[in-house]
């Protein structure tokens, strides 16, 4: 799976009147052989008197969104038409940041419109927000309600839009070796070794991996994995927020997080102020890049993502401290900062980070293969419950997780 | 809504025409209209008073007139005006901008003339009798070209009748009624290339007596007959194969030049309209 939105390959579509006499219906069913498609009779009602009409409806199957055009432009010439083939109701936004009324609220899954009687996928879908039509109808976009200026056109109502659910049978070919039940008792070795592969196909394609981190992940000493694992370049984009940052320049410039010796698990000394020391060095040289750049910080994750120029996006909350410079304390202007680097995106994977879970699951599309790793189970089914079902949940330590990833990908010879 | 009266008889007695003062080829919206190719103003008005001599005086027919227009120069071929049923009449959606200011000169008409009008939904293409054709109850309606088969469904409805769709597959032939032509309840002309296997096979199957016409004449517009009773009113040129099976059958024909005519890809039927 891509993370473009998926289009429909099927349509369900009604052909009405004296279609049997008039070999209209037989004609249509050659025609969809013809042209590679495949139909299903949901339903048919033949006229008892020579006078009645019958009426049958089909669904349409073909092999990708673009065959299934054709065969519906050819059918539709023989009166077959999409049962929900209606135009989308559009109203105009009055007041900068506020949706009309009754505006269509988004989910994550692919959606098209349609408008003046084509359909139009929606681009960069995800949940939670309204579908704009642009440059005079040739686009539709999602757009969260800040977003939103006088004058756009807004998709109203549900009528003229449709959602493509994601079929059981695909969600399984993107992940057969995992189940999107949560459980701490699955074969992690296998589960982990199977991500690792499919991390390195996604990179062989062309396409992005991002990793969502929480504090944790320094605190259970698995930093270095994770650095390893960037460095080795199968992370395109960073997100986490100033905590695992922060920890993570600790660790290099004191050899603590939070004040915790990780070699000894123990605290040290005088320990519990190196965090406000480290954020004052970095607010001091100016932000982490240039830290990196100075020599200041040698090791890390943050390290390896300024030498590696993998971007980081970190969002500030209101328990704080500091913030270090690259911050970005506007949770909207976060929220926007994050969605820059979706396009394209094919996993995102979560680890150790409830909010910036929840917050990257909220602004991704259902298409992006997600998998949520945390020693806490209540974290992955709030992230699903929260609505992203596609999301696939793994409930270990982040230390044994990225310790056993780093090796699968740095030290597996890849399957042809 | 049905309109309760459908026709069962091709003994028509009255028919609508418009003197052809303003006829020219203006646009190009048929394979036969060629503005270089004009039309020959006199030409025209002699082979259409012709026509109007024969159906009223040789056929005794009742013929109205509607007043032409000049900005309209194909309101001469009424057939296009609408489908009339008893005194209800389904107005035409033309399908070309350039023939779409006839509707409301035909409605006028219409009305005035006592008729119910019932109009299709906007944007919903029917061009008429020139594609919806009664074979004693049920209507052959052609559609692609012009017509589209969504009004089949429409008008099925409103007659409570059988109508079958007919798609047309050659551009030369762009109405049903260039094509094939019902001459009573067992008998129809039709030439085969205009249709696709499941047209031929509907034809075939629901007229008893369908009389294939070779592509000679159904380019000479045989098919665009004007019928009453068993005499045909046909432009001039038929072959004598045709015109032979035609007399043996106890057919009579009327042959009339109607070249000028036929370069706007229109003949006889075209040039009156049933009421």
């Amino acid at each position: 799976m891509t993370s473009s939105p998926t289009t429909a390959t099927s349509e369900i579509v009604e052909v009405k009147g004296h279609i049997i006499d008039s070999l209209i219906l037989p004609k249509i069913l050659d025609q969809i052989i013809d042209a590679n498609g495949s139909f299903e009779i949901l339903d048919i009602t033949i006229g008892k008197r020579k006078s009645d009409a019958s009426r049958a409806r089909l669904k349409i199957t073909a092999a990708n969104p673009t065959r299934l055009r054709q065969v519906l432009r050819r059918i539709s010439a023989l009166g077959a038409t999409p049962v929900d083939a209606v135009d989308v109701t559009l109203r105009r936004a009055t007041k900068p940041g506020v949706f009309p009324e009754g505006f269509y609220s988004t989910t994550n899954l692919p959606t098209q419109i349609r408008y003046r009687t084509r359909w139009r996928t929606v681009e960069r879908i995800e949940m939670d927000c309204g579908i704009v039509v642009e440059s005079r109808g040739r686009r539709a976009v999602c757009t969260p309600m800040h977003r939103i200026r006088r004058g756009d056109l807004v998709v109203c109502g549900g009528a003229g839009v449709k959602v493509t659910p994601l079929e059981r049978s695909r969600q399984r070919e993107i992940f057969q070796f995992m189940s999107s039940t949560v459980s701490s008792e699955k074969p992690k070795g296998r589960i982990i070794a199977e991500l690792a592969e499919e991390m390195r196909r996604i990179k062989h394609d062309g396409r992005k991996i991002l990793v969502v981190a929480g504090p944790a992940v320094v605190h259970t000493g698995a930093a270095p994995y994770l650095a390893q694992i960037i460095r080795a370049g199968y992370v395109d984009v960073l997100f986490a927020g100033n905590g695992l940052a922060t920890h993570d320049l600790e660790l290099n410039l004191y050899g603590t997080s939070l004040g915790a010796k990780l070699d000894a698990s123990e605290r040290s000394e005088a320990g519990h102020d190196h965090h406000l020391r480290t954020i004052n060095a970095i607010r001091a040289v100016g932000g982490i890049r240039q830290a990196v750049r100075r020599g200041l910080v040698k090791h890390g994750i943050m390290h390896a993502c300024v030498k590696r120029g993998v971007p980081f996006v970190l969002c500030g909350s209101i328990r704080d401290d500091g913030p270090l410079p690259d911050v970005i304390t506007d949770v909207v202007a976060a929220q926007d900062a994050m969605r820059r680097h979706i396009p394209g995106l094919e996993l995102a994977l979560m680890v150790a980070s409830t909010l910036h879970t929840i917050a990257t699951g909220n602004i991704l599309p259902a298409t992006v293969k997600t998998v949520c790793v945390d020693i806490n189970p209540a974290v992955v089914t709030k992230v699903a419950d929260r609505g992203s079902f596609q999301i696939v949940g793994l409930v270990t330590d982040s230390e044994s997780f990225l310790r056993e990833l780093a090796r699968c990908l740095t030290s597996v010879k890849r399957r042809s | 809504m049905t309109i309760n009266a459908p026709r069962f008889t091709l003994h028509v007695r009255r028919l609508l025409m418009c003197w052809p003062t303003h006829y020219r080829i203006a646009y190009e919206i048929n394979p036969w209209m060629r503005r270089r190719h004009q039309v020959q103003h006199h030409t025209a008005q002699t082979q259409w008073r012709a026509l109007h001599t024969v159906l009223t005086e040789q056929l005794g027919l009742d013929v109205s007139l509607i007043q032409p227009a000049k900005e309209l120069p194909d309101l001469v071929f009424t057939a296009n005006a609408g489908l009339v049923v008893g005194r209800t009449v389904i107005r035409s959606n033309f399908r070309y901008r350039q023939r779409q200011g006839e509707e409301p000169v035909f409605e006028r008409w219409f009305r005035r003339h006592g008729y119910r009008i019932v109009t299709l939904p906007p944007r919903q293409y029917f061009e008429g009798e020139g594609d919806a054709l009664f074979l004693g109850e049920t209507l052959f309606f052609g559609f692609r070209f012009r017509s589209e088969v969504a009004a089949h469904e429409t008008i099925a409805r409103l007659l409570g009748a059988r109508v079958l769709s007919l798609e047309l597959l050659d551009r030369r032939f762009y109405h049903l009624d260039t094509c094939f032509a019902p001459i009573d309840r067992q008998t129809a002309l039709y030439y085969p290339g205009a249709f696709d296997t499941y047209g031929r096979r509907v034809i075939r199957r629901f007229i008893p007596r369908p009389i294939a016409v070779s592509e000679a004449d159904a380019l000479r517009f045989v098919c665009n007959t004007v019928v009453s009773g068993r005499r045909l009113v046909m432009p001039m040129g038929v072959s004598a194969p045709l015109r032979r099976t035609l007399t043996q059958l106890g057919y009579r024909l009327f042959e009339v030049e109607l070249g000028e005519f036929i370069k706007a890809g229109g003949a006889a039927k075209c040039l009156v309209l049933y009421l």
